[in-house]
């Protein structure tokens, strides 16, 4: 019975052929160079931030936190609609060349993702900062270093053993919130499957692949960092094992 | 003062439709939630397979695709059951699936899932003693749960829902996607009319700002209240 049913839906097959399953996997490559990119960029600007956010001075950690207060209070699509529609009204930017680039949709997309990535990263950065030992800091000041090799040596590795789970969250969350880059015209994984929709008027075969693929990202990337935590917390491991 | 041109009232109408969307989708999200901490905590092992496939199952999937799928599979189906109940009792039975129907729906079904977690951990972190001492002075398994579990476990499930309750809240703008005229849709129609985006999507981020930052309040002082009693090791 069920190899009959199964040869019988591969024969009425129309959706699936060579050409949309490659227009699947263009949409993956756009997605996951979006969601790899605003991610890097998003941590690189992100530990910066989370240590300024930790200084006691207010004119230093106070626009940190408004930063990343709005753009956690708000959400990703607002941004996204404000830059995107936003960059073309600014006054004298279609005679520059940064026009070029922010005529894509790529770019804009980009830039909202990475602000929204940073300011998640940069709370789940301070978080773990800020819950240090505070005998292990003694330790290092007791070992002369100053405040600089402290966070390079002392702080931020112990932060980093502390983030890494949360921030695992934050990348499976970004990559499923990159799903709205389908919205402003990019052909994304979503992308994909709307114009499959639209085409064939199938829901199920459309919609359904594509939330297999994203499972597919999902579970890689579960499986990632569970690697990474595991070699991050190597020291923490029973003997013997 | 601040002009919007005459989209004022759709843009506070579109206010209402949000928050109406977001308080149906959270009762939604915690009936489930707590159905599936049930079930997972169940001893039944198909209830325990359920919950988690479930649970599994829309944590690996976008919220927008559900939402895609749920809105466009969902009319399809409702066409099959209505042509299926034309040909066998010729009644017509017709409607029409609304954008505001199937994100209340998906963003409950979403919701659940983590509901379902944040339910389950509270109520393992409610000690057996109690239960224990609950079933020594007779009390059967629903007294139980309503007079003993219940209470103590939502101050353990209080913060869950709250973070919960937050995301929630900015995922109700993916409904404007789908053609819900919430406050995102009509800001969206009014910035590309008179191509003013920042006039219109600025206020919208402003409001969506102000109830995030109200819940933040009110969760706080729900918190307190929760753990009256309970002492605070600062």
């Amino acid at each position: 019975m069920p190899p009959d049913f199964i040869a019988a839906w591969l024969n009425r097959n129309e959706i699936f052929t060579a050409m949309t399953i490659m227009e699947y996997w263009d949409g993956m490559v756009t997605t996951v160079q979006l969601v790899f990119l605003c991610l890097i960029i998003g941590l690189a600007f992100a530990v910066p931030l989370a240590i300024l956010r930790t200084v006691k001075n207010p004119f230093v950690s106070g626009p940190v936190w408004l930063y990343t207060y709005i753009f956690r209070g708000t959400p990703l699509l607002i941004q996204l609609y404000i830059i995107y529609y936003g960059v073309a009204q600014i006054p004298g930017i279609q005679e520059t060349f940064w026009w070029e680039i922010f005529r894509e949709p790529f770019y804009p997309a980009l830039l909202a993702f990475t602000l929204n990535t940073c300011a998640y990263t940069t709370e789940i950065i301070r978080g773990a900062i800020i819950s240090t030992p505070h005998g292990e800091i003694e330790a290092a000041k007791a070992y002369g270093m100053n405040w600089i090799m402290r966070m390079r040596r002392i702080v931020l590795p112990s932060a980093a053993r502390r983030a890494v789970q949360a921030y695992s969250n934050e990348v499976i969350f970004m990559l499923h919130s990159s799903a709205i880059a389908s919205v402003v015209t990019i052909v994304d994984l979503t992308g994909a499957a709307r114009n499959i929709y639209s085409r064939f008027y199938a829901p199920f075969d459309a919609f359904i692949f594509v939330a297999l693929c994203y499972m597919v990202l999902t579970f890689i990337l579960v499986f990632v960092f569970r690697k990474i935590e595991n070699h991050l917390l190597r020291h923490q491991r029973p003997v013997g094992s | 003062m601040f002009d919007l041109k005459g989209y004022g009232p759709a843009l506070l109408n579109g206010a209402v439709v949000t928050v109406e969307l977001a308080f149906l989708s959270l009762a939604l999200a915690l009936v489930l939630g707590l159905i599936g901490a049930a079930a997972k905590l169940s001893n039944s092992r198909v209830a325990v397979g359920i919950a988690t496939t479930y649970t599994t199952l829309i944590r690996g999937v976008p919220d927008l695709v559900m939402m895609l799928l749920f809105y466009y599979g969902g009319q399809v189906c409702v066409n099959m059951l209505s042509d299926y109940i034309w040909d066998t009792y010729e009644v017509d039975f017709f409607f029409q699936f609304n954008p505001f129907i199937s994100g209340v729906i998906t963003i409950g079904l979403i919701f659940g899932a983590y509901m379902t977690e944040t339910f389950r951990g509270a109520f393992l972190a409610v000690e057996t003693g109690q239960i224990e001492a609950a079933r020594a002075y007779g009390f059967s398994t629903w007294h139980t749960f309503r007079r003993v579990m219940v209470p103590q476990m939502l101050r353990h499930a209080l913060p869950g829902i709250g973070n919960n309750w937050q995301v929630l809240l900015k995922t109700t703008a993916l409904v404007s996607i789908i053609g819900l005229t919430d406050m995102v849709r009509v800001a969206e129609e009014a910035a590309k009319a008179e191509r003013m985006p920042f006039h219109f999507f600025i206020p919208v981020a402003f409001v969506y700002l102000a109830l995030t930052a109200g819940s933040e309040l009110f969760i706080k002082w729900l918190d307190k209240r929760a753990n009256a009693g309970v002492i605070q090791e600062s």
